[in-house]
């Protein structure tokens, strides 16, 4: 017993001192559930970003990262803090990228993040509410807050001379949260709500909720809602019933299944998602084909640029314990420092390790504010005979 | 004007939807009166014997398709209904070989029977996922409109469009020849009668020499060819998730107890009544008011008894008034 006591006491000496080491990251999206279509592209994302770093060997002196996935499933507190407690305790990581829907991850920050002392940087959590959350500084994320996508859709409906609309939201805290931020940032720059209605997901029928929205008329229908689950049923039904023919639809609504499911029934149609123009984003893009994904997939760019941020603020902080390294993740992410884009991880790693300071700039140009989120840069898309097209970015 | 944009709006957003809905009720709530009038007891199977019918049939439409057979402007799952139909009474069958029987030949309680149709129900549940997965299906391949909306708006000059889908059109007219055929056969024939008498008087049936395992037999293809049109339809109609005939379950039982279990006529009117109710308590009649009364009457708040949110709460409500009030239903049916 003695002897094993010694051993263990031992082999914690090794563990504890700086060494190469094995680092595991939780890539916690939801696999399954009304996102199901992005999840993919986006853990893929994550781990190219992961075996980008772990290759270069510059990490930690040579240490190597896992990616361990885990299934939040969007929608379920429940079984996305069961399954960050299992990463957590079982698999034992050092960080996690994710959660993907705001409600979940609210629930996994407060019942697993913060009591292990775990970092969580979400590629996807949109909701206001996660601004001013306390979070003893676990929490990050490299998409921009509703309130803020809030205000970029009033610029492009005002733009293109759009004075009163109806919204429709999914009834949860991405929802809920999207809906009030653009309601009070159209009624402020003068438009008229004519009614903020919430929809469930995952109903057969949604004429009821279309004839309710088409009482109450407007130019045009907001539809923040979930592309895989009653958002594409609210299109379908308005398309039917010839409620409405114009939609603006928020990030939720933006991927390759819109235009799939609706085609050129939606032309003249429009929205946005994060994702910002430059070099970065199309470095990204280039790696992701070579990689054999879609990296214009929503919420990709952010996963990779998520975990880049988490590993390089480990190397910036020389230790892989997230209550050490959560306090590099601002100086990595901003100025300042020499610029990094995406495939250029090692370069990083060696800057860092030669004692330099880095500004990760990403696919995303990643600019954080406090409380560490990203600033968000928006592209505008138009919806023409079953393209989608970029307008501009914002 | 006016007055035939609000007639148009009413029909657009009520009346041609519920009438479509009921009658997708109609059939499944008749299939649940058969089994509840001759075998004697509620089938919580129900829901999920739709979905798996349903997904039989797609996964022979999908056959279907890649043969290049067509029917075109028709969906091709109209040609797949009696693969998707013989496919699910060979599984009822199976299902009442493996599990009723047993309990029938034991005479057991009816409550018994019910329980252990909850369980069916979660293995069909199963199946059916196996089968085809939990995603949402579409297999609507035909033209999807009779009336479209925009077509109409300028055809007409209205202000109001009106959209008819194609799959609307065909869950009723299918629909009518159903319930036509079923009351041709119990009325008519002998197999028919013989099932009416089984439902009547089980002993009495017995004695003049009716043979009870034909009955059932019969009784259960029967009920599965009703609710795989049923399912189907309704899939056509919308779209086809397991989960969603799972939550199919309460309205059609809510129609088949409000009309009088083990009454085939009042399952019919039970589906209307109850689609009807769904539509028009949840439904927002600002824009038909608008249309009927002078200008500056207009309100500007929603005119709706209940949000759109609380649709599954005023099947519940009918049901409960109903079991109050008229436990038999509203055509005599047998008290539950």
């Amino acid at each position: 017993m003695k002897k094993l006591l010694l051993a263990s006491a031992a082999i914690a000496l090794v563990a504890g001192a700086a060494g190469a080491e094995e680092i595991k990251l939780g890539v916690a999206v939801g696999f399954t559930g009304p996102l199901e279509s992005l999840a993919p592209n986006m853990a893929l994302g994550a781990e190219m970003a992961i075996a980008e770093v772990s290759n270069s060997g510059l990490l930690l002196g040579g240490s190597t990262v896992v990616a361990v996935r885990g299934d939040t499933t969007c929608t379920d507190a429940a079984a996305a803090t069961a399954m960050a407690e299992r990463l957590v305790t079982a698999e034992r990581i050092n960080g996690m990228i994710g959660g993907m829907c705001s409600g979940e991850t609210t629930a996994t920050l407060q019942n697993v993040a913060m009591p292990n002392g775990i970092v969580m940087i979400s590629p996807s959590a949109t909701s206001p509410a996660l601004t001013t959350i306390d979070d003893n500084g676990l929490f990050f994320r490299t998409s921009p807050s509703d309130a803020r996508q809030g205000d970029v859709m009033t610029e492009i409906m005002m733009e293109r001379g759009i004075k009163s609309a109806a919204v429709t939201y999914t009834n949860n805290d991405y929802g809920k949260g999207l809906a009030d931020s653009f309601a009070a940032a159209f009624e402020a720059a003068g438009g008229t709500i004519t009614i903020v209605q919430a929809h469930d997901d995952g109903k057969a029928d949604y004429s009821a909720d279309v004839a309710a929205l088409a009482a109450a008329g407007g130019d045009i229908l907001v539809v923040a809602g979930y592309i895989d689950q009653g958002g594409a049923g609210i299109v379908r039904g308005a398309l039917d019933a010839g409620a409405f023919d114009l939609f603006e639809f928020p990030d939720g609504m933006i991927g390759q299944n819109l235009v799939d499911k609706f085609g050129p029934e939606i032309t003249g149609s429009f929205g946005q998602n994060t994702a910002a123009a430059g070099v970065g984003r199309d470095t990204y893009l280039a790696m992701a084909t070579a990689a054999g994904f879609d990296g214009t997939s929503a919420y990709s760019s952010e996963s990779y640029d998520a975990a880049a941020l988490i590993l390089l603020s480990m190397a910036a902080a020389g230790s892989s314990d997230p209550a050490v390294y959560k306090g590099k993740i601002m100086d990595v992410a901003n100025a300042p420092g020499e610029q990094i884009l995406p495939g250029e991880l090692a370069k990083a790693l060696e800057i860092i390790a030669a004692g330099g300071e880095v500004d990760y700039v990403g696919a995303t140009a990643v600019e954080m504010i406090e409380p560490g989120e990203s600033a968000g840069s928006f592209r505008e898309l138009e919806f023409q005979g079953g393209q989608m097209n970029v307008v501009r970015y914002r | 004007m006016d007055f035939l944009n609000a007639i148009v709006t009413l029909l657009n957003y009520v009346i041609i939807p519920a009438s479509s809905y009921g009658a997708q009720l109609a059939l499944g709530a008749l299939g649940v009166t058969l089994i509840y009038g001759i075998l004697r007891f509620s089938n919580f199977a129900h829901g999920d014997t739709m979905a798996f019918g349903t997904a039989a049939t797609i996964v022979v439409t999908w056959g279907l398709q890649s043969l290049g057979v067509s029917i075109s402007p028709l969906p091709t799952a109209l040609l797949a209904l009696p693969f998707g139909i013989l496919i699910t009474a060979a599984l009822v069958l199976g299902t009442d070989r493996a599990v009723y029987r047993f309990y029938r030949a034991k005479k057991s309680a009816p409550i018994i029977l019910v329980m252990a149709s909850v369980g069916v129900m979660f293995v069909m549940n199963g199946l059916t996922r196996f089968l085809i997965g939990v995603r949402e299906i579409q297999f609507d391949d035909g033209v999807r409109f009779v009336i479209n909306a925009r077509e109409f708006k300028a055809a007409t000059g209205l202000a109001e469009g009106l959209a008819l889908r194609s799959t609307q059109v065909i869950t009723l007219v299918t629909a009518v020849i159903v319930v036509w055929a079923l009351f041709w056969f119990l009325g008519r024939t002998r197999t028919g009668k013989s099932m009416r008498a089984f439902s009547d008087n089980e002993d009495l049936a017995l004695l003049s020499g009716i043979n009870p395992e034909k009955v059932v037999a019969v009784t259960w293809i029967i009920a599965a060819a009703i609710t795989t049109i049923a399912g189907t339809l309704f899939g056509l109609d919308k779209s086809f998730k397991a989960f969603n005939y799972f939550q199919l379950l309460l309205p059609i039982f809510a129609a088949a107890i409000v009309g009088g279990l083990g009454n085939p006529i009042g399952a019919i009117a039970g589906g209307f009544v109850i689609a009807f109710s769904e539509v028009a308590v949840t439904f927002d009649f600002r824009r038909v008011v608008a249309y009927l009364v002078p200008g500056d009457w207009t309100p500007s708040g929603p005119i709706q008894l209940l949000s759109t949110e609380y649709k599954f709460a005023v099947s519940f409500a009918i049901l409960i008034i109903v079991l109050l009030f008229k436990p038999t239903g509203l055509f005599k049916g047998k008290s539950v």
